[in-house]
């Protein structure tokens, strides 16, 4: 099971050029920044950008050049959310949801209008006009329209670029949720590292229209050469599991692959496990263990490499905890001072942990 | 009061709107589709052409028509070739000049209608399975209603409201050609002033509920294509 793209399309001043294998699983997330190629390259996937290669979704032919065989859009068993909602203004929320869902044979409906209107909370928008929905909800509403054609694969093109902050906070967690349950692969398009860190199993690294890197999202993020295409979202993911809670300070430990962490007192239980991100703006490293900090997540690492960031104050470590890969930026300056190189060992002081559920 | 020549001119012109405006929206959707879409080097090309009849003075379509159409013509040489005879003096040769006289005015509203109407709702409908007549009935038809009822108002008022062409290609011939615009003139030819009166005064009665209706339903149409 794999998605097989190699796409090749040509604009004036722009080229894009892509070949990969994907798990036929998981959401994929094609990140880059603006004009990278990435919506370009997912319009194409989808039959609405004509591109010549080859995709083949889960052993699905529905474009080959080679062979000249093409699929319209409509015949792609695929869903689409645009990066702004584009509901059919003509229908009411019920119709827009169905649409689709109507257009399928019984026999090829895999999701139901009831299960996916109480996955996105849809209920009491359904006898609402489309015009008086806020942007979360519009978006809410085009995601449910595409899943009610029980794609084969969901493209989805920056669903969250066009709400605000709150609004994004507001969608991610229904995202978050989808990921978990659906079976159907996804790619998503982002240019922001923090959706990506949330949902991506596995990361394909755009720009200027050819891929640069495409893997694990967990390998990718701790990549030192890759860091400066996260900016300050650049940093591992690490599994964690809940020790123990301490009521008194209000907090909860966390036993990690290089020791324990830690974090603000979470609501699972011990024993339960936790994705935590530690980003790389928030590890610095000492010679020795510093009893009189205020940092009280220490641990014990050992120097990896060493190279360049993306401001040329400033290095990008990787370094290895416990057998876990960790990322720590500091600057040029101190790590002349501290005499750095790699083989060294250090304690790594950790001033945030961010927790992805 | 009208008499029966005057509602002869009447039903005829009431028929030959109705059918030029059908035919109007059948030919003149794809190509306002075509025009609102195309990439082609030739669209300014066919654009203007389009836009032709709204500036020409009627006679001048009236006259080109008709050596077109006429026996001479190479159009009114290929249909009597077919065995249709000629056009020109014939209801079938008023059909055919109004369809051109008002292309314009059936063309330009849909054309923006396409236009806002944008490619996005197009490909949401593709991506969820409706293929290209099903997009055409249930898509764009809906939400370019308003363009289309522009375009078939202002099709119709203006097929109603033509008279140089019709005098030119269809001369004056009772329940062929004389529509109620060329009967008005042959009453004031002849002084019939009353008679002038009925018809002229229920023109602008027309015209104005027309453009009523368009403004009561339409509020966001535009007044001139």
């Amino acid at each position: 099971m794999s998605l097989d793209i190699r796409l090749a399309l040509q604009r004036p001043g722009f080229s894009l050029n892509a070949e990969l294998v994907l798990p036929g699983r998981g959401v994929t997330a094609l990140f880059g920044p603006s004009g990278s190629g990435k919506t370009s390259l997912l319009r194409a996937v989808a039959g609405l950008e004509r591109a010549s290669g080859q995709v083949t979704i889960n052993g699905q032919c529905w474009q080959d050049d080679e062979r000249q065989l093409w699929r319209p859009v409509d015949q792609r068993p695929l869903g689409y959310v645009f990066q702004e909602a584009s509901l059919f203004a003509h229908l009411s929320v019920r119709a827009n949801l169905e649409f689709g869902y109507r257009r399928l044979a019984p026999s090829a409906r895999q999701l139901h209008p009831e299960a996916v209107i109480s996955w996105l909370d849809l209920a009491p928008l359904l006898d609402r006009p489309t015009a008086v929905l806020s942007g979360g909800e519009r978006q809410r509403v085009a995601i449910g329209r595409a899943l009610l054609a029980s794609p084969q694969l969901l493209l989805m093109d920056e669903p969250l670029a066009a709400l605000d902050k709150n609004r994004r906070g507001e969608i991610l967690p229904y995202l978050e949720r989808l990921h978990t349950s659906l079976e159907m692969p996804v790619l998503y398009v982002s240019h922001d590292s923090e959706e990506v860190v949330r949902l991506a199993d596995q990361l394909v690294l755009l720009e200027q229209g050819q891929v640069v890197a495409s893997g694990q999202t967990q390998q990718l993020l701790a990549d030192p050469i890759l860091a400066a295409h996260f900016g300050d979202d650049a940093g591992v993911l690490w599994l964690g599991q809940i020790q123990c809670h301490d009521d008194h300070y209000h907090l909860t430990r966390l036993q990690v692959a290089g020791g324990s962490l830690w974090v603000s007192r979470r609501p699972e239980s011990s024993g339960d496990r936790l994705r935590l991100q530690i980003r790389a703006r928030d590890v610095s490293v000492a010679l020795n263990r510093a009893e009189d900090s205020s940092i009280s997540n220490l641990l014990p690492a050992t120097l990896v490499s060493m190279s360049d960031s993306l401001d040329a104050g400033h290095l990008q470590l990787l370094l290895d905890a416990g057998g876990e890969p960790l990322l720590a930026r500091i600057s040029r300056r101190s790590a002349a001072l501290l005499g750095l190189k790699p083989g060294l060992a250090l304690w790594a002081q950790i001033k945030a942990v961010a927790l992805l559920a | 009061m009208l008499g029966p020549d005057d509602w002869v001119a009447i039903w005829l012109t009431l028929e030959l709107a109705t059918i030029t405006t059908v035919l109007l929206l059948l030919l003149g959707t794809p190509l306002a589709w075509w025009l609102a879409h195309s990439q082609s080097r030739w669209r300014p090309i066919v654009g203007a052409i389009t836009t032709l009849p709204l500036v020409l003075p009627p006679t001048v379509i009236g006259f080109y028509l008709l050596l077109l159409l006429g026996a001479k013509g190479p159009i009114g040489q290929l249909t009597q070739w077919l065995g249709l005879g000629i056009l020109p003096f014939t209801f079938a040769g008023l059909v055919v000049a109004s369809v051109i006289y008002s292309l314009p005015f059936v063309v330009q509203p849909l054309q923006g209608a396409f236009i806002s109407l944008g490619q996005r709702p197009l490909e949401v409908a593709a991506t969820l399975g409706a293929g290209p007549l099903d997009r055409f009935i249930h898509v764009v038809l809906p939400l370019c209603r308003p363009g289309f009822f522009t375009a078939a108002v202002m099709g119709f008022a203006h097929t109603v409201g033509e008279f140089g062409v019709v005098l030119m290609m269809g001369g004056s011939i009772s329940g062929q050609t004389r529509v109620v615009s060329v009967q008005i003139y042959d009453h004031v030819d002849k002084v019939q002033y009353a008679q002038a009166h009925w018809l002229a005064g229920g023109m602008v009665v027309f015209s104005f509920v027309v453009l009523l209706l368009l403004y009561r339903f339409n509020p966001h149409a535009r007044s001139t294509p």
